[in-house]
């Protein structure tokens, strides 16, 4: 990854919103919760209304909403971010061990690929999630077992295609391993693509999470996103009206995943050319681009 | 052979070795785990059933000192023959008929929402694909990607709030008034489409950003190509050359997609059901996990997963129908 790759992410809008809403609140998850002494403990009488006092209101328990959410941001994301390299490493040497090697490997993997991507997730991740003992590596086991299927898919055909480039060939002919090929020749080509997956499986994992842990499959006594949503549901927050026991968590989890997406957009709009070289014809000739027109003609770029 | 046929054949094949995965899973799933599964699982069966029964039960599903294949053949002969054992939420209903009740309704919120989504969604896509340098395509595709960040409960949790706690159009729980006999007349498909309502609204606008964006890039590619520049060169009207002409072939890849779609929206209805306590696999799911009821997750697992695949195998029909392409 070198200064300019870098240097053209910052350039896009889109992807620096994103980077800014999420490094917010990975530094909210590293620095907040020292502020905070116990986040379960009790403090108030339970379902008080957002004040100066408790910005964010208490808790069918009387805890304070606020020291919760900005608490279960260091769990949630430290799993969400966790798993989504974990996805991404388990991908990467699938996908590639499937389209470098082709033949009877990728039928296998590839169909291995497939059953995973059939069989629908959260009821697999339920049955799977209700046998292991609760805790942040049973969590993590579980969403990189359902989740690692799609990204090893997006990778494989990538690798499928990078196999094919004279370079690589050349390399192979030199008589480079085919470990060694594929670490040095190939996935420093797919990097962009890399990280693309390691954000989608991000995505992936703080959804994938909090709705576990909605469902009570999480480790309930501690203090995360899903769990606060779990709590407030169990407090029947909906049938006292007590909304700011949930909104403040879920919006949280909403700006965390649309910021991740937001960074997406930005490396697919850089890694892909035709959506750069548009954007670079768009801003030098203004208004003057007829893209529902075939092809684009001098006469209609550059006026009579 | 014919190509189709053959075609058709082979997807089937792997949507049987992907329900053999599952059921082999099913199966050895409570037997690779740490500690003592089987007795967790049969521990809350103590005190409902006799020492004997709890014996029986342990015979049907090969939780025996049998050797293992033993186990798994007649664990299979069991489930060919639908029976998914005892279920302890809900004591003493057999797993398979709880499962059997409740289909229907997350079917119903599945196929309505489905449905919906994709016409909205398409219709949307294919409109701000056209006008792209208009407003709308400058709003919306970034204001439902932010939508869809929200994870489907909690959607559920803010309509429910605001439609049904606060402002009172709609039922909060269930699926149909508890006064009425479930029955084929007006009153009662009223009210189960009144309840249906705001379970289904989430899951429609949660679904329609995805349909959205697929369309509009998928009719961004066709607009650019050489025939619909000919369709405007012989002078058909605008509406005419969008909809015959390029949104007609931008939406055959996206029908393909149908088939991922379908397990991304089931495990959204789940967890939607559950916080409308809409009595569908979801619900029961939930009633499952609280219990502790290992046999009725599992059926659920298996029951969801089999009409996943039986759904897929539809949608590659329903391609072959539609895309000629596809049929030589």
């Amino acid at each position: 990854m070198n200064r300019s790759w870098y240097n053209l992410i910052w350039i896009n809008k889109k992807a620096r919103l994103g980077i800014i809403i999420v490094s917010s609140f990975i530094l909210i998850a590293a620095v907040g919760p020292i502020f905070f002494e116990d986040p379960n403990a009790y403090i108030g009488t339970p379902l008080l209304e957002p004040s100066f006092v408790h910005l964010f209101g208490t808790t069918g328990q009387g805890q304070d909403v606020f020291a919760q959410t900005i608490a279960g941001a260091r769990s949630t994301l430290f799993i969400g971010l966790g798993t989504g390299f974990m996805i991404v490493l388990l991908g990467l040497i699938v996908g590639s061990l499937s389209g470098y090697f082709g033949r009877r490997i990728d039928n296998i993997l590839s169909l291995i690929i497939n059953i995973f991507l059939l069989i629908p997730g959260l009821p697999l991740m339920v049955i799977i999630a209700a046998w292991l003992p609760p805790g942040p590596f049973s969590m993590m086991g579980v969403l990189v077992f359902t989740g690692w299927a799609w990204q090893a898919r997006v990778l494989r055909s990538q690798v499928l295609s990078l196999r094919e480039r004279d370079y690589v060939n050349a390399a192979i002919i030199t008589g480079e391993s085919n470990i060694k090929v594929i670490i040095y020749q190939i996935w420093p080509q797919m990097l962009s693509l890399i990280m693309a997956s390691f954000i989608g499986a991000t995505v992936y994992a703080i959804g994938a999470q909090v709705g576990l842990e909605f469902l009570g499959l999480g480790d309930v006594d501690k203090v995360t996103w899903g769990n606060n949503l779990y709590w407030a549901t169990n407090d029947l927050a909906l049938l006292t009206g007590s909304w700011w026991t949930f909104v403040p968590t879920g919006l949280c989890i909403a700006l965390v995943s649309f910021g991740l997406t937001l960074i997406n957009y930005g490396i697919d709009e850089i890694s892909n050319p035709r959506l750069l070289s548009e954007r670079i014809v768009k801003s030098r000739l203004p208004n003057l681009f007829n893209r529902n027109g075939s092809t684009p003609v001098a006469r209609e770029l550059f006026g009579k | 052979m014919n190509t189709s046929v053959k075609y058709l054949l082979k997807r089937l094949g792997i949507y049987a070795i992907s329900g053999w995965a599952a059921v082999t899973l099913n199966f050895f799933l409570p037997r690779m785990m740490p500690g003592d599964p089987v007795s967790v699982m049969f521990a809350s069966f103590r005190g409902k059933l006799k020492p004997e029964a709890i014996e029986a039960l342990k015979q049907t599903f090969g939780f025996t000192d049998e050797p293992l294949l033993n186990k798994y053949i007649s664990y299979l002969s069991h489930l060919l023959n639908g029976e998914l054992g005892i279920s302890t939420a809900y004591f003493p209903e057999e797993v398979s008929s709880i499962i059997l009740s409740s289909l229907g309704w997350t079917l119903l919120l599945v196929g309505i929402s489905l449905v919906v989504s994709f016409i909205i969604g398409s219709l949307i896509g294919m409109i701000i694909a056209w006008r792209r340098d208009g407003k709308l395509d400058s709003i919306l595709p970034p204001s439902f990607s932010f939508i869809s960040s929200f994870p489907y409960f909690f959607t559920a949790m803010l309509l429910l709030y605001f439609f049904g706690f606060k402002l009172g159009w709609f039922p909060i729980r269930h699926a149909y008034n508890s006064n009425l006999i479930p029955g084929f007349n007006i009153e009662f498909i009223v009210s189960c489409l009144h309840h249906a309502f705001l379970p289904a609204s989430t899951l429609i606008f949660m679904g329609i950003g995805g349909w959205m964006l697929q369309m509009r890039n998928n009719m961004i590619g066709t607009i650019s190509t050489d025939y619909i520049s000919f369709a405007k060169s012989k002078g058909l009207s605008q509406k005419r050359i969008m909809i015959w002409y390029a949104a007609k072939n931008a939406i055959l890849p996206i029908i393909t997609s149908f088939g991922m779609a379908i397990g991304f929206i089931l495990s959204g209805t789940i967890l939607t059901e559950i916080i409308f306590s809409y009595p569908g696999q979801g619900y029961i799911l939930y009633q499952a996990v609280q219990a502790q009821d290992y046999q009725l997750m599992q059926g659920i697992f298996l029951t969801t997963t089999l009409s996943v695949l039986a759904a897929n195998w539809l949608i590659d029909i329903l391609v072959l129908i539609l895309d000629p392409r596809t049929r030589k």
